[in-house]
């Protein structure tokens, strides 16, 4: 095609898209809203999932051993777990340790609390904090350590811990939010095609007599078809463009606005340049799609040509 | 020029218009296409710029075989056919220059050429001084003049025209024949239907005459030859 021609059917599209001004209002007012939904989805499903990760990275097993287990047993057992393929690292925590490590997490306050115990009455059990991989497999770990456990004459394992629970709610309320999300977009993104591709047959119901003008001095039918594609196209790069600015500022007035009121919270939001290249990039290819799709649909349905 | 092999025409609702026509029209002609109402002669002429295919039989113009021609390539056949209508079919909302140059923009014609070009049929036709005017703001002949400067703006081989000056009083009309004799003077083949008797007989040419879908008279330098 011509620089020329290309250049006259981006003036066209643009052109028609005033001439038809209430139905193109209408067509980016619901492209708009669904972009809109589309970007509080994505920025909520990006700051679930890096809550998630956080707080997975954060997952081990601690495995409390009984408090009388032979040093040859606590070894040997050391080395089977330590030897579970999905373990990356096994750190074996002495009672001294596991006390001093207490003392510490309780603070200064509550030190009280364990004035009397020291290296001779310490109560506390050996323990191996255990990290796998992928924390996924933590409760997979878990069992294995049981069974393991299970193949000596008397269990030296008194209990197996790990913070499984909370990683599966949370990876379950991220998926709500991503499914509840698809669901909204879709149903919307739908309307707005609907809406696009009626503003479109308004403009080709318009333009009937200069269609039927250009076929009569011999316009080829992509000479013909063009200008709509390109109404269509320009409807939804505008407003998904619109639309990304419009949902990043908000963001990052929001992160401005509650970094102290959040700041309780031990997450922090995503800074606004670590969520713009996703979001920007999916709301205007699906802002494109959603315009060129709707004038497809009107030029196969109406365009006779 | 044109050539038709034993047209046939049968519209989809069952109407016969046009009945095993034969005819061949040469390079450089200008025929009259008369007849009573409902003769079929509009659809003759819509078989020359494939607005219709025929049901039966061939036809060639320019070398093309009408009928048979790929969706692709029809509009570079109707290039070379320039079609005005009786009620001139021009764009209210575009100007005069726009409702010519438009043509040459469909045809995707090179922007300082559409200009040079426009202004010359424009002045061809007598109309260079209202080149900024739009459709309402000129007379019945002046109209059909902007559809006839269209019409030849991308050099056609064959106008078509269907009752060009069946809305236009005598002066204007004689007008508009001068137009169209000073177009095919200038090579361009013309076919045009009519039922102006005053215009048949005072510019002989050669007439066909049709009824009934079939052709019952072909003369050169003919006559009308219906009383109204
Ligand atoms: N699109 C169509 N569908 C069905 N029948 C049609 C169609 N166009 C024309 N006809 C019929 O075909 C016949 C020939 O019509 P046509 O328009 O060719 O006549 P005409 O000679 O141009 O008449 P007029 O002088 O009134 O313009 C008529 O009976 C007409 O009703
Ligand atoms: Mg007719």
């Amino acid at each position: 095609m011509k620089f020329s021609t290309l250049t006259r059917h981006i003036r066209e599209g643009f052109k028609s898209i005033l001439r038809n001004g209430w139905m193109s209002f209408a067509s980016i007012t619901s492209i708009f809203i669904s972009l809109l939904i589309l970007g509080v989805f994505i920025l909520l499903a990006l700051n679930m999932n890096a809550m998630a990760s956080q707080i997975e990275s954060q997952v081990q097993i601690r495995v409390f051993l009984e408090t009388d287990v032979a040093d040859d047993v606590v070894a040997d057992l050391q080395k089977q777990v330590g030897n579970i393929p999905e373990v990356s690292k096994l750190i074996y925590v002495s009672k001294e340790e596991g006390l001093a490590q207490l003392r510490d997490r309780m603070g200064e306050d509550n030190s009280d609390w364990l004035e009397g115990y020291n290296n001779e009455n310490n109560p506390l059990p050996i323990t191996f904090t255990v990290e796998v991989f992928e924390p996924k497999l933590v409760k997979s770990v878990a069992d294995q350590i049981h069974s393991i456990a299970g193949t000596y004459e008397t269990s030296p394992v008194a209990d197996v811990k790990y913070g499984q629970g909370i990683v599966e709610t949370l990876f379950k309320v991220t998926d709500a939010i991503r499914n509840a999300g698809y669901i909204v977009v879709a149903a919307l993104s739908i309307t707005a095609v609907l809406l696009i591709s009626n503003t479109i047959r308004m403009t080709i119901v318009a333009r009937q007599r200069e269609i039927s003008i250009m076929k009569m001095v011999g316009a080829t039918n992509s000479f013909i078809r063009w200008p709509f594609f390109v109404e269509g196209a320009l409807i939804g790069v505008i407003t998904s463009v619109l639309t990304t600015a419009i949902v990043l500022i908000g963001y990052d007035q929001i992160i401005n606005a509650f970094q102290y009121e959040l700041s309780f919270l031990t997450m922090q939001l995503l800074p606004v340049k670590e969520v713009m290249a996703l979001t920007s990039l999916t709301m205007i290819i699906l802002g494109s799609f959603i315009g060129i799709w709707g004038s497809v649909m009107s030029v196969r349905k109406y365009l006779k040509v | 020029m044109i050539e038709m092999h034993d047209i046939w025409k049968t519209y989809a609702d069952g109407t016969s218009a046009l009945n095993g026509v034969s005819v061949k029209i040469d390079r450089n002609e200008f025929v009259y296409l008369v007849g009573p109402s409902g003769a079929g002669k509009s659809t003759f002429m819509k078989l020359i710029y494939r607005e219709e295919i025929p049901t039966k039989g061939e036809i060639f113009v320019n070398g093309f075989n009408i009928g048979k021609l790929k969706q692709r390539k029809i509009p570079y056949v109707r290039r070379n056919i320039g079609v005005i209508f009786q009620d001139f079919r021009l764009l209210p909302k575009l100007t005069i220059y726009e409702n010519v140059a438009f043509a040459m923009e469909a045809i995707e014609a090179p922007r300082k050429v559409i200009k040079k070009r426009t202004m010359e049929v424009l002045e061809l036709v007598g109309l260079k001084h209202k080149h900024k005017s739009f459709p309402s703001q000129l007379s019945g002949g002046e109209q059909q003049r902007v559809s006839i400067a269209r019409a030849i703006v991308n050099n056609p081989a064959v106008i078509v025209a269907d009752e060009p000056t069946g809305n236009l009083d005598p002066d204007t009309s004689l007008d508009i024949m001068n137009l169209l004799e000073e177009i095919n003077f200038r090579g361009t083949t013309i076919v045009m239907a009519t039922h102006n008797k005053e215009i048949v007989n005072s510019m002989r040419k050669r007439v066909i005459a049709i009824e009934h879908g079939n052709i019952v008279r072909d003369e050169q330098r003919g006559e009308y030859g219906y009383e109204i």
